[in-house]
């Protein structure tokens, strides 16, 4: 099994949600991140979906996923040529003594601290699934008492965007 | 120019204007608004059926007979629920049907109204598309992309949900309206390059077969088809759905492939090099056990949607496009291939196939104890009523044999429930059959447990004069499930009796009760006179019930799960396939 990052164009409709989803269930594949947002055009949602599957049923998802009469696109982004990011907050149990070590941590990680009580933090950070993943770990020993986390946004580097083409087919029918 | 009027007056006024004359249905109260102007069209006639999963089927059968989209319509709640059956149906077998159904009022949706039930949710993965209308502005606009969604790209069923007082309001109707699917852009011309490539292995292939499936007949391609084999002489095989495709009287069709298909066609797909799949799919019914399915052949994969291609089997050479202009381009470069005198050599193919066709004929027992083996009804129904009939089956036995011992020449002719295998489907669909091309003569070939689910319709049928003609094949019993029983549940017949205590009911009597006449026919010498006899009747529907052996059996069979090398083509008797050495 391998993960894929999925950029779904979809018409801003009611419903498309439910159809991505209901897609996903019906054919057996997993979802590992799903994120959902408006776009530059108030048209057009997007959607990022990771997925770990093997290529060829990759190539049957998106298969399926383009027969969706909302999906306008579907785009692949490669790990290397693109940016992803996922936001995580967590809520550290902390005290006078330990506040300071996980404050350094936060700091190593470029976090933000977002919120202060007498026992506890709660942090902001931002990044890879890889870093996240680092930096809970670093936290576990002080006492994760509440964790939550968006699923992962993609971008592809460079000029190009992926919203020009689909953009154009909704003018002409506007 | 645009006109005021209600929603409800601008979802009759679409209809007419997509070219809809029939529409079959039940009104309800969230449907109502509908029903009333639908009361003064005089281009759409409404057809009262008696139970919403019948006005599916007749959409379904009416679709297939006339190549039109089928239209049924039910109320809200229970009324769009029992249309699931259907929809999904036809989801299954690519059929262009549009269903309409009343909603609640807007702002009762979510509420668990009285008669509410979230029917586009429910039908979400059994439709190619739905909508929810809650403005009755929107009404024009929907109805014409349901209509274009359905019946283009591959064919399928459209529900188009519309809430009680967007049927209601008042809008500003204007025909035509803009459609507005960004998203929906069905791929119809195939690429050169693949139509070379395919070009290619046909010509070098020794044992290439044209593996034809319904796509071939939704794409109105059967005379290509036709052009093609013969151009090429590569031999044919018709599945299920495709029955009549290409005619069973045509020297290079090889017969059904499949669970139920022909030695001959079964064994072609196995001992092929090359498989030139039109518009199918690789059904579990047809390849067996995937694994072991044609292990020597190459794959040229042709079809509308692209999600069908390297789905089950990887295709060597995929084609995404609409079956007629593909098998078309196949033709054109076929021929320009045969001028450059480059032509395949299948003659020692030939000579195995004949010899399967020659060794291994369709064939069946005839019972000692005199009573009617089910398969000489078939036989008989085929020679007395010719193959200009619509045949329309049921699910189960009768819709094997109906599919193996009746003769089909014209695509279309056969339609029945494929893909969903849906029980009670022959009498509603033979019934929008009828009503569709009302000059055809239609006969439901049904069995007594399929029959039993929706034969309420043999009333819309008496009323509103639809002489269809109704082959009942009445075992007593679930016969393909007992059939089952018999060899891989030890003959322990759970639940397939269903005229345990005695022959309850009695078909002739339920066929009089409905207004229809009712025929008995319990020997082999009387099958004719009856099957005569029905056919001199056309003003009122006719039902023949035919009592035949409980026992007899569908053969060929390849045993769920197993390869087709596996088969038998009667109980523990398999074919040598050692002569092709």
């Amino acid at each position: 099994m391998s993960r894929h990052t999925l950029s779904v164009l979809v018409e801003n409709k009611p419903g498309v949600l439910a159809r991505v989803a209901a897609l996903f269930s019906r054919r057996g594949f997993n979802i590992d991140s799903l994120a959902v947002g408006p776009t530059e055009h108030h048209d057009i949602s997007r959607m990022t979906i990771v997925v770990n599957v093997e290529d060829l049923p990759l190539e049957q998802v998106t298969k399926q996923l383009n027969k969706l009469v909302n999906v306008l696109k579907i785009v692949e982004l490669d790990n290397v040529q693109s940016v992803q990011r996922e936001l995580m907050l967590i809520k550290v149990r902390t005290d006078s003594e330990s506040r300071s070590h996980v404050l350094e941590l936060v700091n190593l990680f470029r976090a933000r601290c977002v919120d202060v009580a007498p026992d506890a933090v709660t942090i902001e950070v931002t990044g890879t699934t890889d870093k996240l993943a680092a930096f809970v770990k670093v936290l576990e020993p002080y006492g994760i008492k509440e964790l939550v986390q968006s699923g992962m946004v993609a971008v592809g580097r460079g000029a190009r965007s992926i919203t020009d083409r689909s953009l154009r087919a909704l003018d002409r029918i506007a | 120019m645009t006109e005021q009027m209600t929603g409800a007056q601008a979802l009759v006024r679409a209809l007419e204007h997509v070219g809809v004359d029939t529409v079959f249905g039940i009104p309800g109260g969230a449907v109502l608004p509908a029903y009333d102007p639908l009361y003064d069209s005089v281009k759409v006639r409404h057809v009262l059926v008696r139970h919403e999963q019948g006005a599916g089927h007749a959409a379904e059968g009416y679709a297939q007979a006339t190549g039109k989209v089928g239209v049924c319509m039910a109320t809200s709640g229970p009324g769009a629920t029992n249309l699931v059956t259907p929809i999904a149906d036809a989801y299954m077998d690519s059929v262009p049907i549009v269903a309409i159904t009343g909603q609640v009022a807007s702002q009762l949706i979510g509420t668990d109204a009285f008669q509410e039930a979230d029917i586009s949710g429910i039908t979400m993965p059994i439709t190619k598309h739905n909508f929810l209308v809650t403005e009755a502005a929107d009404i024009p606009r929907t109805i014409a992309e349901a209509f274009h969604i359905a019946s283009t790209g591959r064919p399928g069923p459209v529900l188009v949900d519309i809430a009680k007082d967007a049927l209601q309001d008042m809008m500003e109707f204007s025909w035509p309206p803009v459609m507005q699917l960004p998203g929906y852009r069905p791929v119809t011309r195939p690429h050169s390059k693949q139509i070379r490539e395919a070009a290619k292995l046909m010509i070098e292939a020794k044992r290439p077969v044209l593996y034809v499936g319904g796509g071939v007949h939704r794409a109105g391609a059967s005379a290509e088809l036709i052009e093609l084999a013969e151009l090429t002489g590569i031999p044919v095989v018709t599945t299920l759905m495709a029955r009549g495709t290409f005619p069973d009287s045509h020297p290079q069709h090889m017969g059904m492939p499949g669970m139920h298909g022909s030695v001959s066609a079964v064994g072609a797909l196995q001992r092929s090099d090359l498989l030139i799949a039109l518009g199918t799919r690789f059904d579990d019914r047809v390849t067996g056990q995937l694994s072991s399915f044609a292990p020597h052949a190459k794959v040229i994969h042709a079809d509308i949607d692209p999600a069908e291609i390297s789905k089950n089997r990887h295709a060597d050479v995929p084609i995404v496009g609409d079956c007629r202009e593909v098998i078309g381009d196949l033709v054109t470069t076929m021929r320009n291939e045969h001028n450059e005198g480059r032509r395949g050599d299948y003659s020692e193919w030939w000579k195995l196939l004949n010899d399967y066709k020659k060794t291994y004929p369709l064939g069946y027992e005839e019972f000692a104890d005199g009573s009617l083996a089910p398969q000489y009804v078939m036989e008989r129904l085929s020679a007395i009523v010719g193959p200009d009939a619509f045949y329309v089956a049921g699910v189960g036995q009768h819709q094997m044999w109906a599919a193996q011992f009746i003769g089909y020449e014209n695509p279309g002719s056969f339609i029945n429930s494929g893909g969903a295998g849906t029980m009670g489907f022959a009498v509603p669909a033979a019934m929008g059959a009828k009503m569709g091309r009302p000059d055809a003569t239609v006969w439901a070939v049904d069995g007594d447990g399929c029959f039993q689910m929706t034969n309420q319709e043999l009333a819309t049928c008496a009323i509103e004069g639809v002489p269809v003609k109704i082959a009942l094949i009445n075992n007593g019993n679930l016969g393909m499930v007992r059939q089952w029983q018999t060899l891989f549940y030890e003959q322990r017949y759970s639940n397939t009796d269903l005229q345990r205590v005695k022959r309850i009911p009695d078909f002739v009597k339920l066929a009089e009760a409905y207004g229809c006449v009712g025929l008995r026919c319990e020997r082999p010498e009387d099958v004719d006179a009856t099957i005569r006899k029905a056919m001199e009747i056309n003003d009122v529907p006719v039902v023949i019930d035919f009592v035949v052996h409980q026992d007899a059996m569908v053969w060929p069979m390849v045993a769920a799960g197993t390869s087709n090398d596996d088969i038998k083509y009667a109980r523990d008797m398999a074919p040598k396939w050692e002569s092709e050495e």
